[in-house]
């Protein structure tokens, strides 16, 4: 068995939802040893409410996005209100290498755990807050989830038909923090190692969705354009669009971007005369007659299944993708089961379930992915391996209420 | 002017050559921008990419692409033809001192120019080499192309998100596929270096779009309950309904109903502001908002009853207010309504303007500065953290600095091969 990537790299997670617990994923299943410090009067929210639960069935260990997204993780689950929990806390920061929390602005200082008591506990600790908006500034302290932050980003607003309302994007920027919260906390580690030293970074959500958004961002600086919705459509490709196919809701995405392209797709729908027409034999007259263009097209892909389209394209060099539905891509997509993307995990509430590995290979080391925790299910491993309390200590604990 | 680091940021020992496409460019800038000496390997008279809008003044020179700007901050530029002899030569020359390489060929081709992993291994045993490819460099789909709404498609976030009544839709403008792509490359370059250092091996990182869109992962409620999700379902009835997009006076507002228990603490304060502003009926004010919990479906077909019902009212309520009213009112009572932000908002952010998030970055070549996204986070050592040290490069704007003083060629022989079109 190879050594896996992050050997070694012990870290104290305290975050909930979603950003904290991607980028601690990837942590977990490179091979850190990541403890997800809960509690089960204040569990994660993915835990406790957000479905879809197994069999539609609610309960804290059968949530889909939870078992998904806190895969190859330990849980250790005490009371954080109690001053016993603090302690339990603090020592299992003593530990660590890296303290992972994305509450709201403000919250772990309040909790008596913010990265000015942390680094006399461990002076080299690596500390990453990712909160909405930053730890500091006059909107710091407001709640609020990935999709009222997807909205304050601008993103939302560049999603949706030019003559209809925004469409919301779900919780889009819980996808987008966790990039930069790796490469920061890696930079981190590898800077630790010439020098000993820890570091603490105050990571706005928000900012990090700003970014990728740079291009529209300087647009508006230099030339005070407002970037606008476009539906599915792009400056430099026509046809471009998502196509209905044969059957209920079966869509195919097709990009056409160059005069070759053009012409394996004409081929490849058989070169009707309607692709002969002037309106159609450059770009710039596809884009001045798109509308008309979609509708022909469509024409075509609705007499065929989208695995069809999508493989006739690709042969002829145009690129074409199915929009892959969830059971689209756990059961039937044949690259993401050759490459092993999903494993296969076997949970003692919920039995198999399927989660992804990190999206990226590598030559020498292997990923072990694991199933989530249930709740609290390394206590004694933690508090008795991890910590070396004893057997009275934490029967302690379990007394005063600050073991759940 | 070059990006003079002096052992400034978390990153400065380590050498990246950038061969990328736009599939890698955000790989670059993250690793640039946290101090690494990235170096952009561009094709004699510049990089294809120059051409993608929008421009500067929106004259479409290769010098003057936004999008260029914005993604390729941090690094020197080259100009380099690897599919020549003499290029492949000076390439390997830079090999001998990088730590990582990014490149985004399709998968095959730089071990058909002899400058594959294996070939450089040979060259530098510790490069860490990441390949950015469609699909992967295996698999039955790894020759075909992609693009972004085709990766967004297949990988599941396309078809749960738009209008029901509509295609499902993607994000407008350049692509989020690529920038997800490019992140997870630079977690995986990171990853393989930390490795190196360990052990003193480097490795090959095999980075996919497929894989990289599909891990924003749409699948559980298939695995769950063997039902997929359909765009305008999203997040379903059990607490909540899905997330509204209200028009308001001057745009629009994000602002969602919690239903259940969550409802006294998220819905009780919007009601009451509502009826402060006298926009009340004797249905809403009736509403049990923490009693509408009576099960999955129950509680979703009675939460739509009364949102329906009630909608009417609330738009109204919005009516009256713009973005930024709403907005602050509701930070007051803490309501969590937020505006749809356009490009606009986001520049005149009060909380980006307190972070002190803006940079402006020096253009000298247009003989003016523009104002950057500037440092991705705070950190509490101010001298690590990330920030835009640069422009991006203009087109070979450092092949002296690198070919000559670095390397050691000659003038002359520089000059040979930029007639010769190598550089």
């Amino acid at each position: 068995m190879s050594r896996r990537l992050l050997e070694g790299i012990r870290v104290a997670d305290f975050s909930w939802a979603y950003v904290g617990p991607l980028t601690a994923k990837a942590l977990a299943d490179c091979g850190a040893e990541v403890i997800k410090i809960e509690g089960r009067s204040r569990p994660d929210v993915e835990r406790a409410a957000v479905p879809p639960f197994k069999d539609n069935v609610p309960g804290f260990n059968r949530g889909g996005h939870f078992n998904s997204v806190n895969t190859s993780k330990r849980s250790l689950c005490i009371n954080l209100a109690r001053p016993k929990g603090k302690e339990v806390a603090k020592r299992l920061v003593a530990w660590a290498d890296i303290v992972i929390e994305n509450f709201s602005g403000g919250a772990m200082e309040r909790m008596g755990l913010g990265y000015e008591v942390l680094r006399k506990i461990k002076p080299d600790i690596i500390m990453v807050s990712s909160s909405m908006q930053g730890q500091t500034g006059p909107d710091a302290n407001r709640a609020g989830f990935g999709q009222h932050l997807t909205s304050l980003s601008g993103i939302v607003d560049l999603a949706g038909w030019p003559d209809r309302d925004p469409v919301t994007l779900g919780y889009y920027t819980d996808f987008i923090a966790p990039h930069f919260n790796l490469v920061l906390i890696l930079a981190a580690l590898l800077y630790r190692r010439r020098t000993g030293k820890g570091l603490y970074f105050d990571v706005s959500q928000l900012e990090n969705g700003v970014h990728f958004l740079s291009p529209l961002i300087l647009d508006y600086i230099v030339n005070q354009r407002i970037a606008g919705r476009m539906g599915n459509r792009v400056v430099n490709a026509a046809p471009h669009g998502v196509f209905r196919c044969r059957g209920d809701d079966r869509w195919c995405a097709i990009g056409v971007f160059t005069d070759d392209e053009w012409l394996g797709f004409c081929r490849v729908i058989g070169k009707p005369d309607w692709t002969r027409d002037a309106k159609f034999s450059t770009l710039e007259a596809r884009k001045e007659n798109e509308s008309e263009l979609d509708r022909r097209v469509e024409q075509w892909t609705l007499g065929h299944s989208a695995e069809e389209v999508m493989a006739l394209m690709q042969t002829a060099g145009v690129a074409a993708g199915v929009a892959q539905t969830g059971e689209d891509l756990l059961e039937h997509d044949p690259q993401l089961r050759e490459r092993h993307f999903y494993w296969e995990l076997d949970h003692p509430e919920v039995g198999i379930y399927r989660a992804p590995r990190p999206p990226y290979l590598f030559s020498i080391c292997q990923f072990d992915v694991r199933r989530a925790p249930l709740l609290g299910e390394d206590n004694e491993y933690v508090l008795k391996e991890l910590l070396g309390l004893s057997d009275e200590e934490i029967a302690q604990l379990v007394i005063e209420g600050v073991l759940e | 002017m070059a990006n003079n680091r002096e052992g400034i940021g978390m990153l400065s020992p380590y050498r990246v050559l950038d061969l990328t496409d736009e599939k890698g460019f955000l790989c670059g800038k993250l690793l640039g921008d946290l101090g690494a000496d990235v170096i952009r390997i561009e094709k004699p008279g510049g990089d294809p990419a120059r051409k993608t809008g929008p421009f500067y003044e929106d004259d479409p020179a290769p010098e003057k692409s936004l999008f260029w700007f914005a993604f390729n901050t941090s690094m020197r530029g080259v100009t380099l033809d690897i599919e020549k002899p003499e290029g492949k030569k000076l390439f390997k020359r830079l090999v001998e001192t990088a730590d990582v390489i990014i490149e985004s060929f399709p998968p095959g081709h730089m071990d058909k120019l002899g400058l594959g992993y294996s070939d450089l291994e040979q060259v530098n045993p510790r490069i860490v080499m990441v390949s950015i490819t469609a699909f992967g460099q295996t698999g039955p789909y790894r020759n075909y192309k992609t693009c972004d709404i085709v990766a967004w498609a297949m990988g599941g976030y396309l078809y749960v998100y738009g209008d029901v009544d509509r295609p499902p839709i993607r994000i407008s403008h350049h692509s989020h596929a690529y920038l997800h792509t490019a992140g997870e490359a630079a977690t995986g370059a990171l990853m393989a270096l930390y490795h190196r250092e360990v052990t003193g091996e480097g490795q090959h990182v095999d980075v996919s779009v497929h894989e990289s869109s599909a891990r924003l992962d749409m699948t559980h409620k298939w695995d769950m309950t063997r039902v997929f999700l359909r765009r305008g379902e999203w997040l379903g009835p059990v607490t909540f309904r899905a997330c509204y997009i209200w028009p308001c006076k001057d745009g629009y507002v994000m602002w969602q109903f919690w239903v259940g228990p969550a409802a006294a603490l998220w819905t009780m304060p919007f009601i009451k502001w509502m009826q402060e502003e006298g926009v009340t009926d004797d249905f809403i004010k009736g509403i049990k908002w923490v009693e509408i919990d009576t099960g999955i479906e129950e509680g979703a077909r009675l939460a739509t009853e009364v949102l329906s019902r009630i909608e009417g009212l609330v738009m109204k309520f919005f009516s009256k207010h713009t973005k930024k009213e709403l907005d602050a009112e509701a930070k007051k009572r803490g309501v969590m309504l937020y505006p749809v932000a356009d490009v606009k908002d986001v520049v005149e952010s009060g909380q980006l303007a307190s972070r002190d998030f803006w940079r402006k970055v020096e253009h000298p070549e247009l003989g003016t500065s523009i104002v950057y996204p500037g440092p991705f986070t705070r950190c509490s050592e101010a001298d690590l953290a990330p920030r835009v040290f640069c422009r991006a490069p203009l087109i070979g704007e450092h092949n002296e600095e690198i070919y000559i003083r670095e390397l050691g060629i000659s003038r002359e022989t520089l000059s040979e091969l930029k007639q010769a079109g190598i550089v």
